[in-house]
């Protein structure tokens, strides 16, 4: 009942369903609406559970790679970093210089890549096509990057366990060098597109605020974490891999609104290309795949590896009995934790504001459903 | 064209009869074949702005391919939904049509090329194309969906709204040719035309009418990403069609509208009259294409605030500054009050 008047006005209840144009996936949001104006939020996940903790019980460790880039399919390099820098933590490889510096490439490369399609979906849930095909554009030379590499697009599984699969072919790095260069000038275009445009400002700007303890409070990390002031990029924090060797920034907004989650990852697009020149320079000759053992046969034990992922922190916790096959494989999704958060940035907003949080959080539902 | 059908010496009736089907014809023809082709120039025109081809398989360069999606639309499968309001559900496209077509009566497409001179010209248009919002409401609630519902109430909202600093900026333009008759106002813009003089009023009749037409930025109604189809959402095969065809017919009537106020009309050297509406028509429509694909879309609170805070007080400070104008004008002409 509208206090002001004496109408009698109903709730209702709206499911942007599993099949909607926005939802990024297979995902279920039920709105509680007054009139335009969201009142509750219930998030139902599970549509894209394929049982893939299940799995790994029943695969070797090795086999167990390519199920990892159906996680987050849209940075699968960073799935499978994670994954196998857990493992090898607990059989104590140590990995070749020339694999820990492709690996530092193709990390950063997924980054961009997903970092790209964020950017574009999000361009595209507020109707800015034409918005949409820049960052494709660009994602494009990096998928033909990674065909260059190991023959697929999208599920990689290029890295493997003490190394990397196969050494880059050498058309690779001057093909890189290219798309590095002209990185600069698609950013451009698509911020005077689009990131500096009027509309998408108002639309934006003050949307699906959320304060840092209640940010911290709910657990989320990575980009939609440092937009609320905190500068916590595990990259920085608790180096892994060699990332203490690298010199980049990381980006730092302070509202914690759709628009800081938007512009700081165009900002770490550029900080990721600094990395992977850097790479570029330092690349080392020698082999890329350490000597390990045919058979992967991790010691009795437990192990739990942190990266800073496409979408805030991927843990992999690897448990393993002393068979080839891990005894339990647990995945910390950063997209299934930052999505518990969604629910109290649109309360009190509109349908449109709801749409433009959801594509600011940046979730893939693989990650969260795995 | 009356002199030659009265020789043959038919009552006056049947005179009138055969000019009015003529020209009905005429008008439904212009209408259909442009909108037809409209549905292509927008997919293409979308397409090279986005770095990519667009249609280029049915035909030479794919111009046949509305007419192959007319020919899908036709056979797909008629659904009406059980729950919905049956005689609204079924009666909701052609409501909306009807208006489409007919303000296309006093646009002038060339001297004497007009189907009905009336003398409350802009007023009819104004009057008829408003109607739209009914049709539009009845789609919305007739589907007893909750996304057309909502579509529906953003349509209300918008296009009302919309619809005053629309009429004021045409007021500019009346003011100025001192008669509601299109042909007076075409027939005024023999020196200069209009959107020289009233440039503010031509600015916001382009963003006024892009809203009333539901396009570019202003495209909530029908807000694909958040309300899938909006009222159009359970509407299949030709009444889809038909609420598709509706809305590129009224892009084209508030671009000949445009063109009519502002442009000069038929007016210009060398090529037929018929020929310079057209090539006018088309930059107006450019223009309103350019605008949709390069904007987002502009939230409801946002929409109606730019509405009722900055529209409709420019467009009525630009009404005073036309009074202030043409009284200067007048007084400077004859020299006293």
């Amino acid at each position: 009942m509208n206090p002001n008047t004496s109408l009698v006005t109903e709730e209702i209840t709206l499911n942007m369903g599993p099949q909607h144009p926005s939802t990024h996936g297979v995902y279920r949001a039920v709105l509680t609406l007054d009139g335009e104006k969201v009142v509750g939020v219930e998030n139902v996940i599970g549509y894209l559970h394929r049982g893939i903790e299940k799995l790994a019980e029943d695969r070797t460790y090795t086999q167990f790679i390519p199920y990892t880039d159906r996680l987050d399919y849209l940075a699968a390099m960073l799935n499978n970093l994670g994954y196998v820098q857990a493992v090898e933590k607990l059989m104590g490889i140590e990995v070749p210089e020339r694999a820990e510096y492709l690996r530092i490439i193709m990390a950063e490369l997924s980054r961009i890549a997903s970092h790209y399609v964020m950017l574009a979906s999000m361009a595209l849930d507020l109707s800015g096509w034409t918005a949409w095909f820049i960052p494709f554009r660009d994602r494009e030379r990096i998928l033909d990057l990674f065909e260059m590499v190991c023959g697929s697009r999208l599920t990689l599984s290029y890295m493997r366990i003490g190394g990397v699969a196969a050494d880059v072919p050498p058309e690779f790095v001057p093909a890189l060098k290219s798309f590095l260069a002209e990185l600069p000038r698609g950013l451009e275009e698509f911020n005077g597109l689009i990131t500096n445009n009027e509309i998408f400002k108002a639309r934006c700007q003050g949307v699906g605020r959320i304060d840092l303890e209640t940010a911290l409070a709910y657990g989320i990390t990575g980009p939609n974490l440092r937009a609320c002031g905190l500068p916590f990029d595990l990259r920085k924090v608790k180096p892994y891999g060699i990332y203490d060797r690298f010199d980049f920034e990381v980006p730092i907004r302070h509202n914690g609104d759709t628009y800081d989650r938007f512009v700081i990852r165009v900002l770490e697009i550029e900080q990721s290309a600094r990395i992977i020149e850097q790479a570029l320079r330092d690349l080392p000759e020698g082999p890329v795949m350490a000597k390990v053992p045919r058979v992967i046969k991790p010691p009795q034990g437990e192990v739990y590896h942190q990266i800073e992922g496409a979408k805030g922190i991927l843990g992999f916790y690897v448990v393993s009995d002393g068979s080839p096959k891990p005894y339990r494989v647990h995945i910390h999704s950063p997209s299934f934790v930052n999505l518990g958060a969604f629910p109290v940035m649109a309360k009190g907003g509109t349908i449109q504001d709801a749409v433009a949080i959801l594509a600011s959080i940046d979730i893939v539902l693989g990650e969260v459903d795995r | 064209m009356l002199d030659i059908i009265s020789s043959w010496g038919l009552p006056l009736w049947a005179v009138t009869l055969i000019r009015a089907l003529v020209y009905l014809l005429g008008v439904l023809a212009f209408v259909f074949l442009n909108a037809i082709y409209l549905i292509y120039l927008e997919r293409k025109i979308s397409a090279y702005m986005q770095q990519r081809l667009g249609p280029n398989r049915v035909g030479p360069r794919g111009i046949f391919q509305s007419v192959v999606d007319a020919v899908k639309l036709l056979c797909k499968e008629d659904i009406i939904p059980r729950e919905a309001d049956k005689w609204v559900f079924l009666v909701a496209p052609i409501v909306i049509f009807i208006p489409a077509i007919m303000v296309y009566v006093i646009i002038p497409f060339g001297p004497g090329m007009i189907a009905a001179d009336l003398n409350i010209g802009i007023f009819y248009f104004l009057a008829v194309a408003s109607t739209t919002t009914i049709a539009i409401l009845m789609g919305g609630w007739a589907g007893n969906n909750k996304y057309s519902l909502l579509g529906a109430m953003r349509t209300v909202a918008q296009m009302v709204s919309y619809e005053i600093p629309l009429v004021f900026s045409i007021l500019g333009v009346v003011m100025l040719a001192g008669s509601l008759k299109t042909s007076d106002i075409v027939a005024a813009q023999k020196e200069i035309w209009f959107i020289l003089l009233q440039p503010v009023a031509f600015l916001i009749y382009f963003i006024a009418a892009t809203a009333e037409v539901n396009r570019g930025p202003f495209d909530l109604v029908e807000g694909e990403q958040e309300i899938i189809a909006g009222p159009f959402t359970e509407f299949t095969a030709m009444r889809y069609a038909l609420f598709y065809l509706s809305e590129y017919t009224n892009l084209l009537s508030v671009s000949a509208l445009a063109v009519t106020l502002f442009l000069g009309g038929w007016q210009g050297p060398w090529l037929p009259p018929w020929l310079w509406f057209i090539i006018k028509v088309y930059i107006m429509i450019l223009l309103f294409m350019w605008v949709k694909w390069t904007f987002p879309r502009i939230r409801i609170d946002h929409l109606l605030q730019f509405n009722w805070k900055f529209l409709l007080p420019l467009s009525l400070v630009n009404i005073l500054g036309t009074g202030i104008g043409i009284k200067v004008y007048q007084v400077l002409i004859t020299g006293g009050w």
